[in-house]
């Protein structure tokens, strides 16, 4: 018999009870969605972490209290704020043990909780600026590049001058007609000389990275106090080659700095653009898992649903498989007919699911502002997961509708 | 009427069966449903089988159709010994040798006619379009040339067993074998029925009815009487015998 016929045939008999093939339909499709959409974002998340997004610049290193992914569990954060603090004393000794031995030193320090708010004529920004304390270095360390004006310098820094440089979102929002340098804003409560301007950087992970204010550290220090602060340094290799050299020796400085004794574990973070990339793909490969047996479980159910609905089917239908019979339907030609419906049944399902999924992973992955993708590959994996299941689940209502006496199935009422 | 005591010259021997028995195990007890029937069905016959319940009609209808092989005997279909037949083998003797027609017309109810009649052409492999062609001239040979999109709750009782009859001769089967054919049918209709068997009986088919009617079996040129398992009685004609041994 002809594959078109068979699918021909399917389609009637499927079409006969629709509500029903809809319904055994619609798991195969929650199954398969919930596998695609997962997938679709974690990989759009992943391709753009692997190729565009450098949380840092090029051979670059980092310390820090805390690790990169501090949303672990609340154990472990416990550990790390138990830490010290990287006072500035502690971060100027790394400074002047690795001078020389570096291209950059950037030195910086957070105001995570100050909300900075930029006032200029009268117009405001929106009451959530970043300000960051730092060096010469963020822009390098930080894979920011000037858009014009100039860039924070040693002597701002031993000076502690009232200068900032500013992200592309606050020269759009309070100079909209006229150039900001030169021109002095107020950011909460204090007043600054804006000297030069960012080039936008765009978003990462949905979080603008275009609304900070950078100034001397020492600046910062003196506005929003030093106290309770911690000062994060990136480290810049020469190239490639000394990078593991350099990053050797800043362990070692950074352990006098620290004034670790030798038997005393490192009390600092040290992470790269490597160890970053590493973190996420552990966390996507946790969750990749997790999406994988959530949604295999859900397709195992879908399949006993599948065969459910098709034993009824066979039952039901008796009559027709011995009418068949009698007019010449081989026991195969049977079985491929009620096994077509089931595989039909299912790679409907898998279909729409697949479509469902792909677009609300994009979905996610638009509105994590991140390259949307099209996962071939666990679009063919589904596909294949559902014939396995619509054979799988179908074989064995197939096989006793193909096997059922022609004489009892035409006597069946 | 004068057609119908026309006996046309019998052809070869399709159905040749010798001695065959059929035994059924039921719980405990073993049923002897044919116990050594033997009988010679020649193309161009027309033959009633006849007998009450239980005398092994069905049993017989069923080995004939090759839906069934018997326990024991002798079986051949056009020379073939269907007795060693494995399924598939007897589902192509089904399929292009037996035309089936019910008493209870057994349609494909969501198909058209046009789908119903195709159906044994799919199964024989014919491509689509020589199928419907096919499909369509036989449904106009039984008159329903204008209902071939019609599905079988459009259509009456007498059209729905015309389709039928059409789904029976499209694979051009040697023997028609049909099972109370008129069972469900009003007497006009079934009346009109057995004109379309006359029919197809004078254009060279071979028809095999089952039947506990004796105004159906009388249109008959053949007449076997099933008693018992046993054949009790197989004489050609029907209307001169129509006394004794059928007055119970």
């Amino acid at each position: 018999m002809l594959f078109g016929e068979m699918i021909k045939m399917a389609l009637s008999s499927l079409g006969a009870n629709k509500l029903r093939s809809a319904l055994t339909m619609l798991g195969i499709t929650i199954g398969v969605f919930s596998v695609i959409s997962v997938m679709t974002a974690i990989g759009a998340l992943q391709y753009s972490i692997e190729n565009g997004i450098s949380f840092l610049g090029s051979n670059i290193f980092q310390f820090g209290k805390y690790p990169a992914n501090i949303s672990a569990s609340g154990d472990v954060q416990e550990k790390f704020r138990n830490r010290h603090n990287i006072t500035y004393k502690q971060a100027l000794h790394y400074y002047r043990l690795m001078e020389g031995e570096a291209r950059e030193i950037c030195l910086k320090s957070f105001g995570y909780e100050v909300k900075g708010q930029a006032v200029y004529n009268g117009v405001k920004t929106t009451p959530n600026l970043l300000i960051v304390g730092t060096n010469r270095s963020f822009l390098t360390a930080n894979a920011h590049t000037l858009a014009y004006g100039r860039n924070l310098t040693d002597e701002d820094v031993e000076l502690s001058r009232r200068v900032i440089v500013v992200g592309k979102i606050i020269e759009k929002r309070l100079f909209p007609h006229e150039t900001p340098i030169g021109k002095v804003v107020r950011v909460s409560g204090h007043t600054y000389t804006i000297v030069g301007v960012l080039a936008e950087k765009g978003t990462a992970f949905g979080q603008s990275q275009d609304d900070l204010c950078i100034m001397p550290i020492t600046r910062f220090f003196e506005d929003y106090g030093e106290a309770k602060r911690t000062v994060n340094i990136a480290t810049q290799a020469f190239t490639q080659d000394t990078y593991n050299r350099t990053f050797d020796r800043a362990i070692g400085a950074m352990r006098i700095a620290r004034g670790l004794r030798p038997d005393q574990p490192n009390d600092f973070e040290i992470y790269s653009n490597d160890s970053l990339k590493s973190a996420f793909v552990n966390v996507a490969g946790y969750v990749r898992v997790g999406a994988f047996v959530i949604s295999l479980i859900a397709l195992v159910a879908a399949g006993i649903g599948i065969m459910n609905i098709m034993l009824v089917s066979v039952t039901e239908r008796t009559k027709e498989i011995g009418v068949r019979k009698s007019i010449g339907a081989r026991s195969r030609d049977i079985l491929r007919q009620f096994l077509t419906e089931a595989v039909f049944i299912s790679e409907a399902g898998g279909v729409l699911g697949i479509i469902l999924g792909i677009v609300a992973g994009d979905l996610l992955a638009m509105w994590l502002k991140v390259d949307l993708i099209f996962p071939y590959g666990w679009a063919i994996a589904g596909l294949l997961v559902c014939s396995a299941v619509g054979i799988g689940f179908g074989l064995y209502p197939a096989y006793r509708a193909a096997n059922l006496d022609p004489i009892e199935a035409l006597r069946y009422e | 009427m004068e057609t119908r005591n026309s006996i046309r010259p019998p052809g070869p021997v399709v159905i040749d069966i010798e001695n065959i028995t059929k035994e059924y195990v039921m719980g405990e007890e073993v049923v002897r449903a044919l116990r050594g029937v033997s009988l010679q069905i020649r193309r161009n016959e027309y033959l009633a089988i006849m007998g009450p319940s239980g005398s092994g009609k069905s049993t017989l209808m069923n080995m004939l159709g090759c839906l069934d092989t018997p326990s024991a005997g002798r079986y051949e279909f056009n020379g073939k010994n269907v007795a060693e037949m494995d399924d598939d083998e007897l589902a192509a003797v089904r399929n292009r040798e037996i035309g089936f027609v019910f008493q209870t017309f057994n349609l494909l109810p969501r198909s058209t006619s046009l789908r119903n009649v195709e159906l044994p052409l799919i199964y024989a492999g014919i491509n689509p379009d020589r199928r419907v062609e096919r499909a369509a001239q036989v449904l106009a040979d039984v008159g329903l040339g204008d209902r071939i999109h019609h599905k079988p709750n459009e259509l009456s009782g007498g059209q729905r067993q015309r389709v039928a009859i059409a789904r029976a001769l499209v694979n051009g089967p040697s023997i028609i074998l049909a099972d109370e054919p008129t069972g469900n049918l009003d007497s006009k209709t079934g009346e009109e029925i057995m004109e379309l068997f006359e029919n197809l009986y004078q254009h060279g088919n071979t028809i095999i009815l089952v039947t506990h009617e004796r105004d159906i079996a009388a249109h008959a040129r053949r007449t076997v009487h099933l008693r018992d398992g046993l054949i009790e009685m197989d004489h050609v004609g029907f209307i001169a015998e129509l006394d004794m041994p059928l007055a119970r």
